[in-house]
């Protein structure tokens, strides 16, 4: 693994998460262009199977072990410091994610060395690697030098598309020896809490009215709400529309909700941070209406207006009802 | 429990961010900074754990400025201890790395079975401080929680994964925990109460010690994205914008 870039696989219930693709894809392009290899580092219990998945990297290292079955911060940080000490790899990626931050900077820490956050891309400049990253709700791209000999990065989805880290290829398979103290770890996995159910399933809607901070209160959700109605959709929304308690929580869009692909995305007073973009950027139709000008999410939705989304939202219901 | 909370200030994200011409980084010189929001979450759910098993809460922050309004929030809130960390440029922003070595070395001024701090910031490029600052003490590092429990004397954190799902974690002595959101919105304080809390709280300042980041992070420079596939943009009155989408909607087969 000396000089390797290594990638972090993430694995939810048995199965490899997106990200870790979009890791492989991004490893690919470091490993090409800095003439090394791309090693896939795998932790689980009863995980060696997937490795089948990983075609991507030149091989995959295995760590099995009963502490490892589900993700526990403690212990996944304690294999991964034994698995990388003394071997420097040149990078070491991790998912811009709830597993991988846990690790990162943990991991970045016992190694002694540096840790980029939020990458999204990766280039190289003569010499460098060097990587992109978001940062400010997506308002500013941070560059910067990947230091060498050996970093830790996460990385954030929507720079790689996962597609090209998905390579049908059986690659070799390393086992790694357990390392000590992972009966001793400080946490546990206790259960998992599963979603409510019962609620509509936003990402099987095609037509989704989502609000955001924008629409100021929980009143005006009511003003969505006839809109959606008047288009034969639902309200979604944003993390802090769902913190807030405006919507249950099921409506979320975004990392740390329901991913949507909706025939219409109508974003009402939403900044396009890449949390939420994260969610919805693979709508059919995006249209965005922000006071701001410079909002995030006229980046990439298709059509946008800059005005105010409480006077907007019930001059289109009624044009819609017109129809 | 005693628990201990670090808030960070951060650019407000409403308004324009400037990229300083001579540095190519953000300028921070006219930024206005408010305190990062899931520190809120992280406050109120100290709060909430204050409330259920008592203890203390300690509210940290670094002097960017303007802070004093917000800790006295935070004492009217309910915080027993609000702290200023105080130091020469503290206030020309702070790197994670740097924070962490800070707040490690100065840990054992304030009680703490737990620091909260909030998964992660918006500004943030070098590090979550949460976890480097675990790491630095020897605690374990649980993010992304919506949830904090104590039961039979070990802390449970319940943690989010993508698509509503969560998972609880239990942790064995003392931790750090990045917070996500918290149980319950974060609770409002009148501003008499926050008057009151100016008039009767002090706020502790304890000098920055020389503790350096020793693993900075190379940030070259600092851009506005410039998006090639930027949206087409409907311009007019807000009843001509209306007009013009509903017209989009119905050519695109939208609208029954
Ligand atoms: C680990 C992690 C996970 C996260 N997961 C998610 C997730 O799954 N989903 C998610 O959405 N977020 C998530 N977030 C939060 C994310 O970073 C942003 O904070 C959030 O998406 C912002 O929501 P918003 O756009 O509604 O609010 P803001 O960013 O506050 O934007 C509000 C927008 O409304 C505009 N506006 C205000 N008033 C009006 C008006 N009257 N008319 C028109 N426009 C107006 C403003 O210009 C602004 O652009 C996550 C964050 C973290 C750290
Ligand atoms: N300069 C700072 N002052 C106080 N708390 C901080 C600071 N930097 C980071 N933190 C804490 O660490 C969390 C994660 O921040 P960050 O490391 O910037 O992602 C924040 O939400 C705060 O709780």
């Amino acid at each position: 693994m000396c000089g390797d870039i290594c990638v972090v696989v993430e694995t939810l219930r048995g199965q490899v998460a997106e990200i870790t693709y979009v890791m492989l894809a991004a490893g690919r392009q470091l490993a090409q262009g800095l003439k090394t290899k791309l090693t896939a580092v795998l932790l689980g219990q009863g995980v060696q199977k997937l490795a089948d998945t990983l075609g991507a990297a030149d091989r995959v290292a295995v760590l099995e072990h009963p502490a490892l079955a589900e993700f526990n911060p403690d212990a996944y940080l304690t294999a991964l410091a034994a698995v990388f000490a003394g071997r420097t790899p040149r990078v070491i990626l991790c998912g811009h994610t709830a597993m991988g931050t846990d690790l990162a900077c943990g991991l970045a820490r016992r190694l002694k060395l540096p840790v980029a956050t939020s990458c999204r891309t990766f280039a190289i400049e003569g010499p460098d690697a060097t990587f992109a990253a978001l940062t400010c709700g997506g308002k500013l791209i941070a560059a910067g030098r990947l230091p060498d000999p050996s970093c830790v990065a996460t990385v954030m989805a929507g720079g790689y598309k996962a597609d090209a880290g998905k390579v049908a290829k059986t690659p070799p398979i390393e086992t790694l020896p357990v390392p000590a103290g992972l009966d001793a770890v400080r946490t546990r996995f206790k259960q998992y809490i599963e979603p409510p159910a019962g609620d509509v399933d936003i990402a099987k809607q095609p037509i989704l009215v989502s609000v955001g901070r924008g629409v100021q209160n929980k009143d005006n959700i009511a003003l969505a709400e006839e809109l959606a109605k008047a288009l034969g959709g639902v309200v979604s929304g944003s993390r802090p529309v769902i913190d807030q308690v405006w919507l249950p929580s099921t409506r979320l869009v975004g990392k740390s909700g329901k991913q949507v692909k909706p025939k219409l995305y109508l974003a009402l007073g939403i900044s396009g941070a890449p949390e939420h973009a994260e969610g919805m950027r693979d709508a059919e139709l995006i249209v965005a209406i922000n006071r701001d000008e410079k909002a995030p999410i006229f980046g990439f939705a298709h059509f946008g207006a800059a005005v105010d989304v409480l006077e907007l939202i019930p001059a289109l219901t009624a044009r819609v009802k017109q129809a | 429990m005693d628990i201990v909370v670090l808030c960070k200030f951060v650019p407000d994200l409403v308004e324009d961010l400037e990229i300083d011409a001579s540095t190519h980084l953000l300028d921070r010189n006219f930024l206005r900074l408010m305190p990062n929001e899931l520190d809120d979450h992280a406050l109120e759910e100290a709060l909430l754990l204050k409330e259920r098993h008592g203890g203390t809460v300690t509210v940290v922050t670094v002097d960017a400025g303007d802070v004093d309004e917000a800790l006295y929030t935070a004492a009217a809130k309910g915080a027993d201890r609000v702290v200023k960390i105080v130091g020469e440029g503290l206030d020309q922003g702070l790197s994670s790395q740097r924070l962490a070595a800070l707040f490690a070395q100065a840990a054992g001024e304030w009680p703490h079975d737990l620091i909260l701090t909030g998964t992660q910031a918006v500004d943030d490029l070098d590090g979550f401080a949460g976890a480097l600052v675990a790491a630095r003490l020897g605690m374990p590092y649980v993010g992304y929680v919506t949830k904090v429990a104590s039961e039979n004397g070990a802390v449970v954190a319940r943690k989010e994964y993508p698509g509503g799902l969560n998972a609880d974690i239990e942790i064995v002595g003392q931790a750090v925990l990045g917070i996500q959101s918290a149980e319950k919105p974060p609770r409002y304080v009148v501003t008499s109460k926050v008057m009151a809390a100016m008039k009767s709280v002090t706020i502790e300042e304890f000098e920055a010690g020389d503790a350096q980041a020793d693993l900075e992070l190379p940030i070259t420079g600092m851009a506005v994205p410039q998006s090639a596939a930027h949206a087409e943009m409907i311009v007019g009155s807000v009843t001509e914008v209306a007009e013009k989408l509903a017209k989009l909607l119905r050519e695109r087969g939208l609208v029954a």
